[in-house]
């Protein structure tokens, strides 16, 4: 055992790590940030060459018209009833099969990925059966109609992230509540539930970014009154041309939800998504 | 006074029998353990006893009254996990309390038998605690007293003692007999431990794949095992098994070696055995040979002291026995040394049905 190796050697800078870093970030800021200037910038400047970095007299111009002109501010209302009350409802409805999946073997070996299986459907199969059912009952370009299809666009992924994540909690504590004096309902409720809310919280995220965010179901399904958010974009490519502006206008806005709701749990998020990967 | 009665008890699952006709009876009052290797049945059991498994067949009787449709809640049963299964999100205080909230016990007297609880475990200290600002030690405390503040009628063991370390497993051992004496109530303690099951038991029910080897208090089975499992399972180091062939008034090992028969030994008939030794019964021969003994020669092939004695591996017959003598008997491996052999004290062993005979 030579002497040298005792001697802690100095940590070479892991300049490797740096640099990839630093080209994933460039890959991501910059079409922010080109985004974020686009919108601001008086219509002339958009196609410029050479390209204007910062313009010399930025306008409000392109928000307002997204926002009220093109009906953008109803668009976000939409977006934000549907989603928000798909995510409660696909949280709820996803934590209590996940329960029963994970704590009963309801449906036996199969039924948990079977439910995770409907994701595999590519929506265009459906969309049309299910648009002619919504005129039916009369359930198109209502909220109704948006939030249960978005409830059950969701759901796979919701109980699935659950039904992991339950699984990784031990038995043993609901045992113990159900030993000490609780029903399943009260040893579900007092124990099990509280300890569950880190996936609950994951579970939920997802399910919003995913409603936020979906526009092909939006575009079938909605018209005049429910048009959701990412159905707005339609409407910046006319005839004339694109609408770089406004388009880049009501980008940056749909960008705030999805910005506060992962900075306020971002921690909760990690937790609930490895949980249930790292437990067997 | 709560008694429990199991008859003809069956588990069945995915095809699997994990339990097959147990019948056990235990009195009140009594400290019963049941122990047994891995998968043996003895958890699925115990599991059965408070409501937590469903029964396949037979019955499981509290105080006369069978419970086998009962719910865990109503059995008035308290368990103890192998993971404490604390409510991590909940105080100590909370914990313990827990199970008389959930029966709407009034909060002044909540308050109060929390506190005698946890003062008699010596976690008095710790109320406003998380489980996981608590040492092992401690979490198994508040596991016990979450058990014991309930005043159930039976209290239940699931191998609580498998998590700590030895020192801790040591005193915590001491801790649950101390408990046991001061509360005076019946007890079901699962272990995979067999010293646990010696020191702990009032009598000790040994399990071996869904049925029960053999059933007695813990001298019984260890002076009057009656086969080789039941043999080898207790005892530490474990015993000696060396195959022989009785030719007149001896035992011939292979190599040659003779052993007298053990006075005790009747059969005539029986040609093909094995012996079963203690370590405990081969020590250091002295001057003379007492009867029933045999002193041999044996070359020490491994030492391993344990402070003042000295467990010493040697071949006897072809088989790597263990010795147990004083520490400063034997010092290292190749020595070569006279040892005595207490035959009075060997069981003879029928090697097809593995039965002591």
């Amino acid at each position: 055992m030579a002497m040298t190796s005792m001697r802690p050697h100095r940590r070479r800078a892991p300049i490797g790590r740096i640099v990839f870093i630093g080209i994933y970030l460039l890959f991501v800021l910059v079409p922010l940030y080109w985004m974020f200037i686009t919108s601001i910038k008086p219509s002339d400047d958009y196609l410029a060459v050479p390209p204007v970095w910062f313009p010399k007299a930025p306008t409000l111009v392109h928000y307002t018209a997204a926002l009220f002109a093109y009906r953008g501010l109803q668009g976000i209302i939409n977006s934000l009833i549907i989603s928000l009350s798909a995510t409660v409802l696909s949280a709820f409805l996803g934590t209590l099969m996940a329960y029963s999946l994970a704590r009963f073997n309801t449906g036996g070996k199969h039924l948990a990925f079977w439910v995770l299986s409907q994701r595999f459907l590519p929506p265009v199969a459906i969309v049309l059966p299910i648009f002619l059912i919504y005129r039916m009952f009369g359930l198109h370009d209502t909220y109704i109609g948006m939030i249960i299809a978005y409830t059950v666009f969701t759901l796979p992924v919701s109980v699935w992230m659950m039904f992991a994540y339950f699984r990784g909690i031990p038995k043993s504590m609901e045992e113990a509540a159900l030993v000490d004096g609780c029903s399943r309902w009260l040893s579900f409720r007092k124990i099990a539930l509280p300890l569950a809310i880190p996936g609950i919280v994951a579970a939920a995220i997802f399910a919003f970014i995913a409603c936020w965010t979906e526009f092909f179901f939006a575009l079938i399904l909605t018209s005049r009154y429910t048009f959701t958010l990412p159905t707005v974009f339609r409407a910046f490519l006319g005839f004339q041309g694109a609408q770089y502006g406004e388009a880049s206008a009501l980008a940056i806005v749909s960008l705030v939800p999805s910005i506060v709701l992962g900075t306020l749990v971002q921690k909760h998020l990690v937790r609930g998504l490895t949980l249930g990967a790292v437990r067997g | 006074m709560t008694t429990v009665k199991i008859t003809d008890l069956e588990k069945e699952y995915h095809g699997v029998r994990a339990l097959r006709g147990i019948d056990l009876e235990v009195e009140d009052g009594e400290f019963v353990v049941l122990v047994g290797p891995s998968g043996c049945g003895k958890s699925t059991l115990l599991r059965m006893i408070a409501g937590l498994e469903d029964i396949t067949g037979g019955t499981i009787a509290i105080d006369g009254e069978i419970v086998n449709d009962m719910r865990p809640r109503d059995r008035n049963v308290a368990m103890v996990f192998q993971d404490y299964a604390l409510y991590p999100h909940m105080t100590v205080e909370k914990n313990i309390g827990f199970a008389l909230r959930a029966r709407k016990i009034p909060e002044s007297e909540i308050a109060t038998r929390v506190d005698t609880t946890t003062r008699m475990l010596g976690i008095g200290a710790l109320h406003q605690r998380y489980p996981r600002q608590l040492s092992g030690g401690q979490r198994q405390r508040v596991a016990i007293g979450r058990a014991i503040v309930r005043d159930a009628r039976l209290f239940l063991f699931d191998e609580p003692l498998s998590n700590l370390d030895a020192q801790l497993r040591d005193d915590m051992r001491a801790e649950i007999k101390r408990l046991h004496q001061d509360l005076g109530r019946t007890m079901i303690y699962v272990t995979h431990d067999q010293i646990e099951a010696m020191t702990l038991a009032d009598r000790i029910v040994l399990l071996r794949d869904g049925v029960i080897e053999q059933e007695g208090s813990p001298l019984d089975l260890y002076e009057r095992p009656n086969s080789k499992f039941v043999a080898g399972f207790l005892g530490s180091p474990k015993m000696n098994f060396i195959p022989g062939t009785i030719l007149g008034r001896d035992i011939t090992l292979a190599g040659g070696m003779k052993l007298p028969l053990p006075p005790h030994f009747k059969n005539a008939k029986q040609k093909d055995v094995i012996i079963g030794l203690r370590p405990q019964h081969i020590s250091v021969a002295g001057k003379t040979v007492a009867s029933g003994h045999a002193h041999v020669p044996v070359t020490i092939e491994l030492v391993q002291p344990t402070g003042s004695r000295s467990h010493v591996t040697f071949p006897l017959g072809g088989v790597a026995s263990v010795a147990e003598v004083d520490v400063h008997d034997v010092k290292s491996p190749g020595e070569k040394i006279a040892l005595d052999i207490n035959m009075t004290r060997a069981i003879i062993i029928d090697p097809q049905s593995e039965k002591v005979i």
